[in-house]
């Protein structure tokens, strides 16, 4: 059995790492089909036209752009392997280090959002599967139902415009401040974005949480821990959602990508300097490098983290392991 | 999900013999508010297509800015002094339009790759799971995000980006099922009829595995019509003057102390949308599997 557990674990970190090369591929072929190049996005439409032939040529060498297609593939994944990952033109650093400062603040904002989810998502659940088809059960679906068909994008943007209009709070109007440099105004700038990115995380969580509570609830243990006169509040606790917690934290773990997604959004509306910002502004700025090595970290980020819940999950359930 | 859908193929033959899916779905509560809300926004996207809003979307009154609602203005004015109701309405139609033409492309392509995964032997198998992989390794959006960014933008090509991000969702809800239905007596009887492989998969395995199909694509739908949203109000959606639901929200983001009507309409039109197509979802799913009840 060790080594079935073995060879599958060894089978998804291949297919991963063969994912991930497909990815640089995708990113890659992607990039070169965008309209314009990296002379005309440094220099403008207007400019590159008025180039004289060996500018031209000395420009796209200077850009590697006159090397094969593949040569160029190459010769950057050879680059990301080592840890160069290009130099943005418009801020003049590494992408390396504006990742590095990036990354950390999407993890910030993303472990919030998880931790607001679970915060809302779960109670959440416990009101539904507590008594199903009830008025209770309702409340909790319809907040489940919200959470999952309000965009993140409108209730970013209404959550701005309320609170700044009418409690004149707006703590992203500051620049943005850093979590080690100064605690308790990162705090106030990274509430609401994890706030809005977490309130969508709560809706999956709120009805896989059901479905899998109602499940164990039937179960036989705990009938028997209610008939040895275990308090209501407990069996539901102790009992019931300990047993529930696998499907939950597989689908929390799922739902990384999305946090991923709507950290951009996020990011976007409350102006946090995060990975999410790093590839939007790329993008309308046609920064090549800044797109394609961050598209890449963030899919190895995803891909990891996929691969993680994966493994966890077959260690934390016994019964998915022997299987 | 994934599991949830994937169980519902399986349990279809029983469920074949109770009351038609149809009437399942009008008897639940959830089918019904579903069915009621979509179908309001529909007919409303398809009076906007035909050029049946009170006013043009994109012409401009400028001595009536940023009017509030009122009988003649319903949902107010923006800054421009344009009509928010007929443009919320002909932004939704916008949307619908890429998302149905996104999840359409969607579900042929994936579905069909899914079938051909879930019969053949690895040489299909292989390079579509391949891809399937790789699509998966991008959180969505961004997904959506680059290619939407690496065409040139046209409402299409936006759908067409939808369109890969979704193909892969479809590949991996119909290929479980595929893979127990080539198992099943009936195919197996197919075969050794001599059957051509065009119509044993046509024929006999695909009518099995639609219903997955329809739950997938109602959820996709709702998917689609946010992140085309999403797009549009990160600048990068179908492009302007053409009224889009996502770039109502970011120029009423700047507006939002002098005229929250512009944000609130077009919110309302997309909430409205989408709850009823996530209800309609759960109504089908209800519908087709009749286990499980508990959820309607």
């Amino acid at each position: 059995m060790e080594t079935v557990l073995a060879n599958r674990v060894t089978r998804r970190v291949v297919e991963a790492v063969l994912a991930l090369l497909g990815v640089a591929v995708l990113v890659f072929v992607m990039l070169r089909v965008i309209p314009g190049n990296q002379i005309t996005a440094s220099l403008g439409t207007e400019a590159s036209a008025a180039l004289t032939p060996s500018q031209e040529a000395a420009l796209r060498a200077y850009y590697g752009l006159d090397q094969p297609a593949l040569a160029q593939f190459f010769g950057w994944l050879g680059n990301v392997l080592t840890g160069n990952l290009g130099i943005s033109q418009r801020t003049g650093q590494t992408v390396l280090d504006m990742t590095l400062a990036a990354l950390p603040v999407t993890i910030e904002l993303a472990i919030l959002a998880t931790l607001f989810g679970l915060l809302i998502g779960i109670p959440l659940a416990l009101l539904s599967a507590s008594r199903p088809n009830s008025a209770r059960d309702a409340v909790g679906q319809l907040v489940g139902l919200a959470a999952l068909s309000v965009p993140s994008f409108l209730l970013g943007a209404a959550l701005l415009s309320l609170v700044s209009k009418y409690l004149h709070y707006n703590p992203s109007a500051q620049g943005f401040a850093r979590l080690f440099e100064d605690p308790g105004l990162n705090f106030q700038q990274m509430l609401f974005p994890s706030l809005v990115l977490g309130f969508g995380l709560a809706a999956p969580i709120m009805r896989t949480g059901r479905s899998a509570l109602l499940e164990v609830q039937t179960q036989d243990f705990v009938r028997t821990a209610r008939g040895k006169g275990v308090t209501a509040l407990r069996v539901q606790v102790r009992h019931v959602l300990h047993n529930a917690l696998v499907p939950i934290v597989t689908m929390t773990g799922i739902q990384f990508g999305y946090l991923l997604g709507g950290a951009i959004v996020v990011e976007q509306i409350f102006s946090v300097p995060g990975i999410g910002r790093q590839v939007l502004i790329g993008l309308q700025q046609k920064e090549y490098a800044v797109v394609q090595s961050t598209v890449l970290v963030i899919a190895l980020l995803f891909v990891l983290v996929n691969l993680l819940t994966d493994l966890l999950y077959r260690l934390i359930d016994p019964r998915v392991r022997a299987s | 999900m994934t599991i949830d859908v994937a169980a519902v193929g399986l349990r279809l033959a029983d469920g074949r013999s109770r009351a038609p899916a149809w009437r399942r779905l009008l008897r639940s509560h959830s089918g019904l508010v579903g069915i009621l809300l979509t179908g309001i926004i529909a007919v409303a996207a398809a009076a906007a297509v035909l050029g049946l809003t009170p006013y043009d979307p994109i012409a401009q009154a400028p001595i009536d800015r940023l009017k509030g609602p009122s009988p003649t203005y319903w949902f107010g004015t923006d800054q421009f002094g344009r009509d928010v109701f007929s443009r919320s309405v002909a932004g939704v139609a916008n949307s619908l339009t890429v998302a149905i033409v996104a999840v359409s492309l969607s579900a042929v392509i994936g579905t069909l790759a899914g079938l051909s995964a879930g019969f053949f032997g690895s040489r299909v198998r292989a390079p579509v799971l391949a891809v399937t992989n790789v699509l998966f390794a991008f959180p969505p959006l961004l997904l959506a995000l680059a290619l939407a960014s690496a065409f040139a933008r046209t409402w299409f090509t936006i759908a067409v980006a939808i369109a890969i991000v979704y193909i892969p969702i479809f590949v991996r809800v119909t290929r479980g099922p595929v893979l127990s239905l080539k198992e099943s007596d009936f195919v197996k009887a197919a075969r050794v009829l001599g059957f051509p492989t065009s119509r044993i998969l046509l024929g006999h395995v695909l009518p099995n595995i639609l219903p997955i199909v329809i739950v997938q694509v109602t959820l996709s739908l709702s998917w689609a019509v946010l992140t085309e949203a999403s797009l549009s109000f990160l600048g990068l959606g179908t492009p302007p003057p053409a009224p889009s639901l996502g770039s109502m929200v970011l120029d009423a983001k700047a507006l939002a102390d002098l005229a929250w009507w512009t944000m609130a309409a077009p919110g309302a039109v997309i909430v409205t949308f989408v709850v009823g197509l996530n209800l309609l979802g759960d109504g089908l799913r209800d519908a087709f599997d009749p286990r499980s009840g508990d959820s309607g």
